[in-house]
């Protein structure tokens, strides 16, 4: 420990101002902070500080992630062997879907990390924390077949475009990694949708379609079993199939207190009132089929604990919050039932709010102003 | 019975440190008046190094407003005047005689004593700057008229020190104190005390005020607080507000004509041996109390709490508005991998440490900023600690962009930087919170005026 500290506190003049390497300083302070919490001390105003820092805050994302992730990784590799009727064991579909996840994640980290150090070069500012937590939310949206390059070129736009331009971490308006997803589904449409890409070099004649896939043809005969689809033996992208770990995760995000429940709740009660709406019409098939299915489905479960909840993306008012997420869960049900292009809305109805969510800040910031001006008004008249 | 005003948002920081509630007399040779304790008060001197003072001598007073005078705590004479960068005057020091004469002020009996004379006296002898205001927390202005004064007879901060005892035994100047302060207003004086904390007769049975009971974690006892739930301030509209120590030195002034700011200051925090409260007068030299008296490393002196006090050193003074002393170690130190660790035994409000499993340990906790400066990604973390109807991080954005209607319609008027303090303490991003709120004050102070 203590060589360590002091072979970095001998390399530190040549980062600083001055010194040899000098435009690296964040790249330096990025690492150094990474090892060690730096000994910065408060000055004026409040002499303690809350343990907690950024890098705490977003490892334990990552924490809540990682039993999808892991299930993930096995699910890719069940997936493959059933589309030839084999059944090995646990470990070897691990190490199947390792394979195949682990080139996403190196890459999803690769690509973004290096534009974020470079931009806070740039900006000479300190490399911010957000990405580590896009990094690994990325691969968990994709389909395990996703050509890598495809994923860098997405993963360079979410971070430059989706980022980067509207001033880096804690300023953009859409949720990065869903800004990945929905560049992938727009630019290679092939990549992203029909039955080939959910399951990893599956047997041709084996049907890949995920249940959203099938209902959307109306193919609601051989739909899995709401077992499979909350536990996740289903095929989908890497990390969004068992709603079971998801709901772990989201237990752990919750107790900690890192992500919004007012989020999480209203997403899932606003799903399930647009599922309702539609059972009572009923119209079709996919209408009827039972709101709370539509919960266990897709990426629906996914994105209301893990990309609704951004914090720097969402509602910022707590009163916010509530409308923010009610109107994702119904809007990502609107559009899975309604709209014959997409077969998940849950990307869509996220993005969307991403852009509405400062309106409905707006709006419940102003009824405050509003209220304290009455108030103001009231008592001039008194 | 008084109404209670339960206060549910907020957090009790709890601290190792308490002060015993004894009393010991401190014998401070020097003693000083610290210009930069008033926010926005511009000295002039009226004094140089050698000159003999009494207490209540003028040493200075401020350009802008040339009527409120600060004067010597002491009788001695001026040791030195410690002047900082671009020769700004940091500290007026007097070096006391130990007999503590004062300029005679003339006794007056309070009922019969008109507003004009109560202002009047209380700026010759320097007991005025005492009494503050709402809007931006600066010394009072005399001609203003308040709509109402606030006397808070509790503090919630960590470690805080007793005001029932400070006031224990000093009924009589206490309540003259407040019968001035009913002159100053045409409105109401109140007076806010804990609802189960709040003990002293001196308190619960003063007349002349309007008691009211509050309950709840810090920041319970800070004045916004009070006027938040008693009389919000809407534009225009000024509170003043004075702490129960200067409250009895007014009411001395007026009982026996002598300027005295016999106080209590408690000696608190970790890293203090004998920690009890001290008899002194405004200003005093902390030399002494804390001299043989403190734990061994490197540490922080600070004159106030450690949520909003400031940093001094082991030969400083107290300020003059502090009745607290508070050292803790300094966390001028690396851990590795600190952000990743289980962290047992680290303070934190979030549940990302397992001190949320133990709500009632007490820390010890050092000065480290435990991470580096981010952007603001976190919401919704201020309003858990925040008892205000405002919106913390929307106000706070609006003073850093110095948008002025917004920061007017999101309420700055209402708050001080103190009310952000526990933002700052628990904010991920590691920001200065506390002196951003207070810049934005400044902002709006100039450009009202």
């Amino acid at each position: 420990m203590k060589a360590l500290r002091k072979f970095l506190d001998k390399q530190k003049p040549h980062f600083q101002p001055g010194g040899k390497f000098e435009k690296l300083e964040s790249s330096f302070e990025a690492f150094e902070s990474f090892l060690f919490v730096p000994n910065k001390v408060t000055h004026n105003g409040a002499h303690i500080r809350d343990a907690i820092d950024m890098k705490r805050t977003m490892s334990f994302v990552i924490i809540g992630v990682i039993p999808t992730l892991m299930f993930g990784m096995w699910n890719v590799g069940y997936q493959h062997f059933l589309s030839f009727g084999q059944h090995p064991d646990i470990l070897t579909n691990f190490l199947y879907g390792l394979g195949k996840v682990l080139p996403i994640i190196i890459v999803s980290y690769g690509v973004g990390l290096g534009i974020e150090f470079l931009f806070a070069q740039i900006r000479h500012h300190e490399v911010n924390e957000g990405y580590l937590v896009t990094g690994i939310l990325i691969p968990l949206i994709v389909p395990p077949e996703i050509p890598l390059w495809e994923l860098a070129v997405a993963v360079a736009f979410a971070v430059i475009f989706g980022k980067e331009v509207f001033g880096g971490t804690g300023m953009n308006v859409f949720n990065p990694a869903l800004t990945a997803r929905a560049f992938l589904f727009f630019a290679y449409p092939g990549n992203m949708s029909g039955e080939k890409v959910w399951i990893a070099d599956k047997l041709d004649s084996f049907s890949g379609a995920t249940p959203l896939g099938q209902a959307l043809v109306g193919n609601f005969h051989n739909f899995p079993s709401p077992h499979d689809m909350f536990f996740g033996f289903i095929p989908g992208s890497v990390g969004e199939t068992s709603t079971f770990l998801i709901l772990i995760g989201a237990l752990f995000l919750l107790i900690t207190g890192i992500a919004s429940w007012r989020i999480m709740l209203s997403v899932f009660a606003g799903g399930l009132l647009m599922g309702l709406i539609f059972n009572l019409w009923g119209a079709n098939q996919y209408m009827q089929l039972p709101a709370w299915e539509h919960m266990i489905m897709g990426g629906f479960a996914f994105g209301a604990v893990f990309m609704a909840t951004d914090p720097v993306t969402s509602a910022q008012t707590t009163k916010g919050k509530y409308y923010y997420g009610f109107l994702i869960g119904m809007l990502a049900i609107l559009i899975r039932v309604f709209n014959p292009a997409y077969p998940e809305g849950m990307m869509l109805a996220i993005l969307l709010m991403n852009v509405f969510a400062p309106l409905i800040d707006h709006f419940v910031v102003k009824s405050n102003i509003k209220k304290r001006l009455k108030r103001a008004k009231v008592a001039l008249v008194e | 019975m008084p109404p209670v005003y339960s206060i549910r948002k907020g957090l009790d920081i709890r601290l190792i440190g308490d002060a015993e509630k004894t009393v010991a007399d401190l014998k401070s040779r020097l003693f000083a008046i610290k210009p930069t304790d008033f926010i926005g008060c511009f000295p002039k001197m009226l004094v140089k190094e050698g000159d003999k003072v009494k207490a209540g001598s003028p040493l200075f007073f401020d350009k802008y407003r040339e009527e409120i005078y600060f004067t010597s705590p002491v009788s001695g004479k001026i040791a030195d005047i410690h002047r900082g960068a671009k020769r700004k005057l940091l500290e007026v020091i007097i070096e006391s005689d130990g007999k503590y004469e004062s300029l005679d002020f003339g006794s007056a009996d309070p009922a019969k004593t008109e507003r004009e004379a109560i202002t009047e006296k209380l700026l010759k002898s320097g007991l005025w700057p005492a009494i503050r205001q709402r809007p931006y927390s600066v010394v009072a202005a005399p001609k203003d008229e308040p709509k109402a004064i606030f006397v808070p007879a509790f503090d919630t901060s960590p470690l805080a020190p007793d005001y029932d005892l400070m006031v224990h035994g000093h009924g009589e100047e206490f309540q003259a104190g407040l019968d001035i302060l009913a002159k100053l207003t045409k409105g109401k004086v109140y007076l806010n005390v804990h609802n189960d904390n709040t003990m002293s007769k001196v308190f619960l049975n003063a007349r002349n005020v309007e008691i009211n009971s509050f309950s709840g974690p810090h920041p319970s006892g800070n004045v916004s607080v009070h006027i938040s739930r008693l009389s919000p301030i809407n534009k225009g509209e000024i509170v003043w507000y004075v702490y129960p120590q200067d409250i009895l030195a007014i009411g001395r002034l007026f009982l026996t004509g002598e300027h005295d700011t016999t106080r209590l200051v408690a000696l608190t925090g970790s890293e203090a041996k004998r920690r009890q409260y001290f008899k002194t007068r405004a200003g005093a030299s902390i030399s002494n109390m804390v001299k043989d008296n403190v734990e061994k490393g490197e540490l922080r002196y600070i004159s106030g709490n450690v949520l909003t006090g400031d940093k001094i050193n082991k030969n400083g003074f107290v300020g003059f508005y502090h009745s607290q002393v508070t050292v803790i170690p300094e966390g001028n130190y690396y851990e590795l991998f600190g952000w990743a660790l289980p962290g047992f035994g680290k303070f934190s409000i979030s549940r990302t440490y397992p001190s949320f499993l133990n709500p009632d340990k007490k820390y010890r906790v050092d000065t480290n900023l435990h991470g580096g400066q981010r952007a603001y990604v976190m919401t919704g973390m201020f309003e858990k600690v925040f008892p205000f109807d405002i919106y913390p991080l929307q106000l706070i954005k609006a003073i850093l962009v110095e948008d002025i209607d917004l920061m007017e319609n999101l309420g700055i008027y209402e708050i001080d930087a103190e009310d952000f303090a526990l933002c700052e303490v628990i904010d991920t991003s590691k920001t200065e919170i506390q002196e951003i709120v207070r810049n934005g004050l400044e902002l709006m102070r100039k450009e009202m005026s």
